[in-house]
């Protein structure tokens, strides 16, 4: 099993707090697709595995023409092996999604949608800089619904300035009385050199209120918990059958191969990255030249990620697999770590899984950096 | 006699002098010119600033060791010798100031012109005026805005009593007034007296280390002469050494086959380890051994703190470090420490604020040692109700209050010198810190002279930057040790999570107990990092908790997003978290920052 992930790096207008690389000049876009078809080809023998999901993200993926996206689709079957039913996530924007494009990705192959709502409500997509409205975030949904998407996955972020308690709760609620079977949900993080970042920093606008984000988070999972989602992930939360098979590879180390500017791979040992410029990346592959960037990991650094994204999610550390791929000396030492975080009952033990408490959660990072091993 | 025998080393022609003087009042500069002027330096050699040669010392503009120089001078028809013998300029090392101007038989007190008498300078003035120094006065950086070069002459005439037309002017800096400088130190001071014929007696004023050469030792002889190959004894101990190398101090060594009484020199016998060389200590020969020369002292340490490793595994090297450490800084004590937060380490001894501070910086520069330095501390006496008397250098050395009898805290003279307008702050500041007001004079009608006693703890911490805050820079400070006084101190215990951490105990007096504690408590408070639990910090007299600050829990560390391309930056960023944390010492399970040992420096 291997995920493909392709990055569409276009969008039309710059969210404050992304700090995803994107371009929104649609100069490049054609040579840019090219280019991409001519990475797939060259790349051929990356993915060891049949496919099993594949991923658009961006950037903005829904602004290409559906012609375009087809033809990355007709090239990803040419190359690789595509398992029947493999999951097909088309990230899309409120604003690009209208019936017509909505029966195109039906009809291209295109079964799963990730919607960048963030927010219901006005005044937080302006705050965000979103090219959408309020109206749009509500309609785009029942298009979807209307033309058949029902694997149906909404982005939501929470922590912002502008963001009441009632209003979040209003957003989560929005969210399931509209029955969408799966929520991303982000609390608001200022990354460098952003828009927000220099915002914040220039004081034009309030630092993020950790304890306000804190609360929304443990709020929402009382409320994801009632309405009988899993939370699979930190940010991630699903009804039963619908946790997305393609991001749940990044948490279980699987293979997965990135395409596009910017876009990681890896492949159980080693990641390697695109350069994150279109032009450049662009010209490299006309050349014939992968323009990437290769990381071979330790056996500790593999165990530190392994801690890191399997603490993140519902099942959490396996024991047995921290044995046998790791071997009994880093076993013991990510067991002896771990004792105080059991008593403080930030983390738990059950049927040999170390896994995060609700409370522990709000501390992921902070326990995974304590079990690392340097 | 001794005249006819020898021309060149002729006594009468030799000449040895110091220059007393405040930082920054130019006497590395003065000490320059004399150099150029006489051709003992080529302009090609003049790096500024010959004599302080130690990198530490040039940054922080002190003299940290004394070293000498030979100048040769013709003047009138003869050639003469002079004896330049720098002294150090700071309070930490006044005993070795007092062993140089032992050395001498002149000093040039030198002035600033726009800022005038300083509290330095006169300590170490009455210290030369006590060893019978002729004092030549000079005002120096007369060429400078500002400055008041009648008024400095009132301060130095009122000050040692001379005749306003002997003080010399000066601009050390533009090289006015030099060749004046060098015919009043021919004319004025006394060539040096002694028998060249009777035992040898020669007076160690200084000691390098040479990594070469081993100790250099710098002496000047009183009586007799020394030659090379001679077996010597130093007084104190008794312990005999050769002469390996004898010489005097050009503008590096020159050797000579004999140095002859009253001539400055230096020798090396092969001595590898500071510490058998002491100043003050005088060289005899092994087979016609003379007295001592009065006024030698072991030097005692004044503060005390605990050094300790970061990294508990590099004790060993630390160790190394410490012991080479002392092979130049034979002022430097340790012994072992064990502490229960910090694990093995060291309680070092230092002549003040400024050696613990030099010290610790030679520890991470010239050794690569990352270092925890504890809370300092002056040496107590603790006399307990069974009659034994402690000797407490560390607060846990201090016994139970139940077995207490008394304790005596050493005192200190302090001497004051500002402009008339701070004398209330001064006044609140001094007492503020327990002190007694001794004498107030006026040396000028603006210029106030105030005399304090003052318990030496409360100088050991802040009193330097409150008393620099508080007369916006306008005052000078010196001090001496005057003894041991009875007083009422309690050892303050600072607990994190209710966990006594040892090396975060101070020793106080009581007066002032509770508000250092609750001082100290909220710079924790500042200084250690939030964690996954509250943090309780408490200060604590025995049982009794005088101060209390909680550090709440950290409420939420986690990334939002964690998808493909964020797994590798997200990994980096932990493990330097983790590596991070690994350089902080965990004391139960609360993780300290090395600087929050010594948040007791940084009180406000």
């Amino acid at each position: 099993m291997a995920g493909v992930y392709i990055h569409i790096p276009f969008c039309k207008k710059a969210c404050h707090y992304c700090n995803f690389h994107f371009s929104t000049s649609k100069g490049l876009q054609e040579s840019f697709i090219t280019a991409l078809l001519q990475e797939i080809d060259l790349r051929k023998d990356y993915v060891t595995e049949p496919v099993s999901t594949i991923y658009f993200g961006g950037g903005t993926p829904s602004i290409l023409p559906s012609s375009e996206i087809d033809a990355v689709l007709s090239q990803l079957s040419k190359t690789f092996t595509i398992e029947p039913g493999a999951e097909i996530t088309l990230e899309a924007n409120p604003d690009d999604i209208t019936p017509e494009k909505l029966q195109e990705w039906k009809q291209i192959g295109i079964n799963r949608l990730s919607i960048g709502i963030q927010s219901f409500f006005e005044e937080d997509l302006a705050w965000m800089n979103r090219a959408h409205n309020a109206e749009q975030a509500q309609n785009c949904i029942h298009l979807a619904q209307d033309a058949g998407f029902f694997n149906l996955t909404i982005d939501l972020i929470y922590g912002t300035p502008t963001l009441s308690d009632e209003h979040w709760k209003k957003n989560v609620d929005t969210a399931i009385a509209l029955q969408i079977p799966h929520l991303s949900c982000y609390a608001l993080t200022v990354e460098p050199a952003t828009a927000l970042d220099k915002l914040i920093r220039q004081k034009k606008l309030a630092d993020i209120d950790t304890e306000k984000q804190a609360r929304h988070f443990e709020q929402l999972m009382e409320w994801m918990k009632a309405s009988g989602y899993d939370h699979y992930e930190i940010s991630n939360f699903a009804k039963p059958g619908f946790k997305s098979k393609h991001n749940s590879s990044y948490w279980q180390a699987k293979q997965y191969i990135g395409l596009g500017p910017s876009a990681h791979s890896f492949n159980g040992r080693s990641r390697q990255w695109n350069i994150a410029n279109n032009a450049l990346y662009i010209q490299s592959l006309a050349q014939g030249t992968i323009p990437a960037e290769e990381e071979v990991l330790s056996s500790e650094q593999q165990l530190n990620e392994y801690i890191m994204t399997s603490l993140r999610t519902m099942e959490g550390i396996s024991l047995n697999k921290l044995l046998a791929d790791f071997g009994k000396d880093k076993y013991d030492t990510v067991l002896k770590t771990a004792h105080s975080h059991l008593t403080s009952q930030h983390l738990a033990l059950e049927n040999n899984f170390l896994k995060t408490t609700a409370s522990g959660k709000l501390l992921a990072d902070g326990i995974a950096a304590d079990l690392f091993i340097l | 006699m001794g005249a006819h025998r020898y021309f060149c080393g002729n006594m009468k022609n030799i000449r040895n002098f110091c220059i007393i003087a405040h930082i920054d009042h130019g006497k590395s500069t003065l000490a320059d010119r004399l150099l150029e002027f006489t051709h003992t330096i080529s302009d090609r050699d003049m790096q500024a600033q010959v004599l302080d040669d130690m990198d530490l010392e040039r940054e922080k503009g002190i003299t940290i060791k004394s070293h000498a120089i030979q100048i040769t001078y013709p003047f009138k028809g003869e050639t003469y010798t002079l004896n330049l013998i720098d002294t150090p300029g700071h309070v930490d090392f006044s005993y070795e100031v007092s062993r140089a101007l032992a050395a001498c038989e002149g000093a040039l007190l030198l002035v600033d012109a726009s800022q005038g008498i300083q509290a330095q300078t006169i300590s170490n003035l009455y210290l030369a005026i006590d060893n019978n120094l002729e004092i030549i006065p000079v005002i120096n950086k007369i060429d400078m805005d500002g400055a008041m070069i009648e008024e400095v002459k009132d301060q130095i005439v009122e000050l040692i009593g001379c005749k306003p037309e002997t003080i010399l002017l000066a601009s050390a800096k533009s090289g006015i007034g030099i060749e004046g400088i060098l015919a009043a130190i021919i004319e004025r001071i006394p060539a040096p007296s002694g028998n060249v014929d009777a035992p040898l007696q020669a007076l160690i004023f200084d000691s390098v280390f040479n990594s070469f050469r081993g100790i250099i030792i710098y002496y000047r002889i009183m009586n007799g002469s020394l030659k090379k190959g001679d077996k010597i004894q130093f007084a104190s101990t008794r312990t005999d050494y050769f002469a390996d190398e004898v010489g005097v101090l050009k503008l590096t060594m020159t050797a000579k086959d004999e140095v002859k009484t009253g001539d400055v020199g230096y020798i090396i016998t092969g001595i590898k380890n500071a510490k058998e060389v002491k100043v003050g200590d005088t060289i005899t020969l092994a087979n016609n051994p003379a007295e001592m020369i009065k006024g030698f002292e072991e030097v005692k340490p004044m503060v005390f703190a605990g050094i300790f490793p970061v990294e508990t595994d590099a004790f060993e090297e630390l160790r190394d470090c410490m012991d080479k450490l002392q092979l130049n800084d034979a002022s430097l004590t340790f012994e072992l420490e064990t502490s229960q937060a910090l694990g093995f380490g060291f309680r070092c001894g230092f002549l003040g604020m400024l050696h613990m501070e030099i010290i610790q910086e030679r520890l991470e520069r010239e050794f690569n040692q990352t270092v925890i330095t504890t809370v300092p501390n002056v040496s107590f006496i603790a006399h307990t109700s069974k009659g034994d008397t402690i000797t407490v250098n560390n607060p846990t050395e201090m016994p139970d209050p139940t077995k207490l009898e008394s304790i005596e805290e050493p005192f200190i003279k302090a001497q004051i010198v500002t402009h008339a307008d701070y004398i209330g702050n001064i006044m609140t500041l001094c007492l503020g810190k327990r002190g007694i007001i001794i004498n107030q004079s006026y040396l000028t009608s603006t210029r106030v002279e105030l005399t304090f006693e003052l318990p030496l703890t409360e100088i050991v911490f802040d009193f330097y930057d409150k008393l620099k805050s508080s007369t916006r820079g306008y005052a000078s400070f010196d001090y001496h040790p005057i003894g041991y006084r009875e007083s009422d101190i309690v050892k303050m215990d600072i607990l994190l999570n209710s966990e006594k951490v040892d090396a975060l105990s101070a020793l106080i007096h009581r007066g002032r107990a509770q508000d250092f504690g609750r001082k100290l408590c909220e710079k924790l408070k500042e200084l250690l990092p939030r964690q996954q639990f509250q943090i309780v910090i408490q200060a604590a007299i025995g049982a009794k908790i005088v101060a209390r600050e909680n550090i709440s829990a950290m409420r939420k560390d986690v990334t939002a997003k964690c998808y493909g391309g964020d797994i590798s930056r997200k990994r980096k960023l932990l493990e330097k978290q983790k590596e991070g944390k690994k350089r902080m010492k965990q004391i139960g399970n609360v993780e300290v920052p090395q600087e929050a040992f010594l948040a007791v420096l940084k009180l406000d």
